[in-house]
């Protein structure tokens, strides 16, 4: 089933409670999906480049050897950034298996994240001059709280609640996707891909890579092919609608844009709010009202309807 | 050895309201009810709706901040007039027979999803699913409804007042739509029976989907649901039919099939 949802605030100056907006959204649409939450989230933009790598997908399973294998896998994650060319600014660490990187890069982003992903069990979640992705097991609410989103201040983002069908319950499977390695897009779909073999391996022999087994991946690296071939956002949203066979509606955001679309069988749902000051999307209008305590009026995009709002 | 016994039922997942106590906060006033939903859950609005309606016995019901909450006023099977003052979430007033709801907001999916008979006006836009399998009774929708509206409808009327998605009337059977707006693509795809009036536009017909012949019965028709509803003169409309190209089937329920034997 799954719940997607987004917020872009009008006023943009960067000054909203992002964080736990969309918390708040996530957590009243738990029965859409209680096995994992994920979270895009976009503060202005920075000078640095933040990458936000796993190392683990976290818990021991009685491993002894686990403390260790962490602090070696991530000693060699940040030799390879630096051996990348890339100045190190900041590590902050988020938990025992995530790290988020402040650094300075001006090479090309895919041979950084490759060479940093070459480390086994290491995965970019993101990369980006505004973007961060969250995402773990659990509900919004563990999630939000363990890692400390309630103070996130940002800009616009997206996140979502997965109900696994298709592929296995781990944080790799989780939603948002990061449009690797184009820095700064991430997707949140509801739905499935019919025709998610056949991308794949075409994507792959284009070079790219997968983290996971999970349909809605493709959806992200297909944007990033298509921007990479010079389209916009828009464009390259539209042109999924022809190229993606199955039921989706996903909504995907970049730097400066949020936009959603629909397949033409229209067969998942999407609610939309949009206010003077800000503009929300969610598979269900309860989680709209979560964060808005009044009389909203709200509406359904039909079939095939690609929408694009800007901060 | 002390042991605690396990609750009757657990949800590990904490998805499902166990709870079934009837709040009992509404306000009563004689033939007339009204109370808050703000803070009750969607098991505890349907309770105190079923026990101001069924044991007390009041025909008017008025709830307060419904906030898009899903499954409310489902299976009500009593004459009684309900007002939700605001917006519902999906499968709103699914299953009833008998009520006139009103809903001044907007409703999610599926909304009216069986019903019997009664009435159910709303204000807002309603989304995809409207009336699925609709039996009888009148629903109005005063903004625009998602698609797939009256899928599998066996009666009733759905009149809308704005725009309506793809795949409107789809494997109809019987009853009536009237779309004042546009309708997109696969209007009336595969229906067996059953009439759809369009004011506006159509994308595209579905399969087995033809433009039918306009009667002075579907004049008095129309200008009956309008009047009925305060919408004034009904504007120009065209009417689908089904081609009964593919149709191999009677159109008798069994037990009406069994009269005619």
């Amino acid at each position: 089933m799954c719940g997607i949802a987004g917020i872009i605030y009008r006023n943009g100056n960067g000054a909203h409670r992002l964080g736990s907006d969309m918390t708040r959204m996530l957590q009243s649409m738990k029965h859409r999906g209680p096995d994992s939450t994920g979270y895009a989230l976009y503060r202005r933009p920075t000078a640095e480049l933040i990458m936000r790598i796993k190392l683990d997908d976290g818990g021991s399973g009685g491993d002894i050897e686990y403390a260790d294998r962490l602090k070696r896998r991530r000693r060699e994650v940040e030799a390879r950034i630096r051996a990348a060319g890339a100045r190190v600014d900041s590590i902050d660490e988020i938990n025992e298996y995530t790290i988020a990187v402040g650094l300075s890069y001006d090479g090309e982003l895919k041979r950084l994240a490759d060479y940093v992903e070459s480390v086994p069990g290491a995965e970019v979640l993101s990369a980006g001059s505004a973007l961060e992705i969250i995402k773990d097991l659990g509900d919004a609410q563990s999630v939000g709280t363990s890692y400390k989103l309630d103070g996130y201040v940002g800009t616009h983002g997206i996140g979502h609640v997965r109900m696994a069908t298709e592929s296995d319950v781990d944080i790799s499977n989780a939603h948002p996707y990061w449009a690797y390695p184009f820095s700064d897009v991430a997707v949140v779909h509801n739905g499935q891909l019919t025709n998610y073999h056949q991308w794949r391996r075409r994507l792959e022999r284009m070079g790219h890579r997968f983290a996971s087994d999970c349909d809605s991946e493709i959806i992200a690296v297909y944007l990033a092919q298509k921007m990479s071939e010079g389209e916009t956002l828009e464009q390259a949203m539209r042109h999924s609608l022809e190229d993606l066979d199955g039921v989706f509606t996903y909504i995907c955001v970049s730097e400066g844009a949020l936009g959603m679309a629909k397949d033409e069988l229209a067969a998942k749902p999407l609610v939309l709010y949009e206010g003077d000051d800000m503009v929300v999307l969610a598979s269900e209008e309860m989680a709209i009202r979560a964060i808005i305590d009044r009389e909203i009026e709200t509406y359904d995009p039909y079939e095939s309807e690609v929408m694009v709002w800007t901060r | 050895m002390d042991t605690v016994a396990p609750p009757a039922r657990f949800d590990p997942r904490g998805l499902v309201e166990l709870d079934e106590r009837v709040p009992g906060t509404a306000e009563v006033d004689g033939e007339r009810a009204q109370f808050d939903a703000r803070e009750l859950t969607t098991r505890q609005i349907n309770l105190e709706l079923r026990r101001l309606v069924y044991e007390l016995g009041i025909r008017e019901v008025t709830v307060h901040n419904p906030g898009a909450k899903h499954s409310l006023g489902v299976g009500i099977l009593a004459r009684c007039r309900i007002t939700f003052a605001g917006s519902l979430g999906y499968f709103a007033c699914g299953l009833i027979d008998g009520p006139e709801v009103h809903i001044t907001g907007r409703v999610g999916w599926s909304a009216c999803e069986n019903m019997m008979s009664g009435v159910c006006v709303i204000d807002g836009n309603a989304g995809s699913l409207t009336a699925a399998a609709l039996r009888g009774g009148d629903l109005v929708v005063h903004g625009k409804v998602g698609a797939r509206t009256g899928i599998d409808q066996k009666g009733g009327t759905i009149l809308v007042l704005g725009d309506a998605g793809s795949m409107t009337g789809f494997m109809m059977q019987r009853g009536r739509q009237i779309i004042v707006g546009n309708a997109g693509h696969g209007l009336g795809d595969s229906m067996y029976d059953g009439t759809i009036y369009v004011g506006g536009k159509v994308a595209s017909l579905g399969i087995d989907c033809v433009p039918g012949e306009w009667t002075d019965a579907d004049t008095e028709f129309v200008t009956r649901k309008f009047t009925i509803y305060g919408l004034g003169d009904p504007p120009e409309l065209q009417k689908f039919v089904c081609g009964k190209k593919l149709y191999n089937y009677d159109s008798l329920e069994p037990s009406e099939r069994k009269l005619v034997l």
